[in-house]
């Protein structure tokens, strides 16, 4: 993890407990712009998105002194994010304000994976590995990440929480059950079903280019050029095997 | 081990759970299973790109009205 400059969360949450303000801030500071990506997720409103925030940075600054330091600080206001934006993205429904459903883009022609169905629902077709000589070339190329960030933006609420939580912001998977009150096997197959997800859509950019549809509608439709990947992407070095063993198919 | 049971290691073998034995079972998979290995490496490489996603950064002002409201509640409490 990065240093931060408070040294150990201990340290932080004692100089929190004892009202010091620039701890505070950088609390605030690290954690606010996740916490709206977090919230984001719950609400397609923007300003609902923000109230949720902040109505958890108020919750965050009464329950400190309470905190008892179980689980970790940021789990723990994830947690509180949680359980505001459920309780005030049910409030607002009622008014008329979208919310996110728990699965409300699930009619997008996917077959949902589950455990014990093998490859159904992960891929129709033989994976073909994509011949990076660097397997860093995907994560080094901004393009591959802004594929990855619109692909994670499209994915249903439920696995976009799960993977934003465990894969982007590297919470546990133990934390991760905690904080949306999640079953773990609940969690591991939303996991796994998020992430197959952006490996589609991350297969489809190196082998043919093109970048999944923008959840918001803008950009995002026309394949680009990529040469960051152009450098890194050796198409012969993946042998096409198997067009008629479908493996991965058969027990 | 078969396809199915190996795909539904997959998830641990990223979380670095896995018993010996499956461990074992899953490299002996993977050795006669090409289509199974490539989804596991993509898999795995999916899951560093989340990991490297830009994140939102860190806010450059913290957020003047929140410290407020902390020092205010401090007061209250001293």
């Amino acid at each position: 993890m990065r240093a931060k400059p408070w040294g150990t969360e201990a340290e932080l949450l004692a100089r929190l407990r004892a009202g010091d303000e620039t701890a505070f801030a950088a609390l605030v500071a690290d954690l606010h712009g996740r916490l709206v990506g977090l919230a984001g997720t719950f609400t397609s409103s923007p300003p609902l998105a923000e109230d949720i925030v902040q109505e958890t940075w108020l919750a965050v600054i009464r329950g400190l002194g309470a905190f008892e330091g179980r689980s970790s600080l940021r789990t723990w206001v994830f947690s509180i994010l949680v359980r505001r934006a459920r309780t005030m993205a049910v409030r607002e429904a009622r008014r008329g304000i979208p919310v996110t459903g728990s699965e409300s883009r699930n009619g997008d022609g996917f077959v949902e994976w589950s455990p014990g169905l093998g490859r159904i629902g992960l891929w129709e077709e033989t994976p073909i590995p994509w011949g990076f000589e660097d397997p860093a070339a995907i994560h080094q190329s901004r393009e591959a990440l802004e594929v990855v960030r619109i692909a994670l933006a499209g994915l249903p609420v439920a696995k976009r929480q799960v993977v934003l939580l465990r894969d982007v912001e590297d919470v546990t998977a133990r934390d991760v059950c905690n904080i949306l009150d999640l079953s773990e096997t609940n969690q591991r197959v939303l996991l796994h079903r998020g992430r197959a997800r952006i490996r589609r859509a991350l297969d489809r950019y190196v082998r043919e280019g093109a970048r999944p549809p923008s959840p918001t509608g803008a950009d995002g439709t026309s394949p680009l050029t990529m040469p960051e990947l152009d450098v890194a992407f050796n198409e012969v070095a993946g042998p096409k095997h198997g067009s008629g063993t479908t493996s991965g198919g058969t027990p | 081990m078969n396809c199915y049971e190996a795909i539904d290691l997959m998830g641990d073998a990223i979380e670095g759970t896995l018993s010996p034995e499956d461990r074992e079972g899953l490299d002996d998979h993977f050795a006669e299973c090409p289509a199974c290995r490539t989804y596991m490496d993509q898999l795995r490489l999916t899951c560093q790109a989340l990991g490297h996603l830009p994140g939102p950064g860190e806010t450059g002002d913290p957020r003047a009205d929140l410290i407020a409201k902390f020092k205010q509640e401090f007061r209250n409490r001293g």
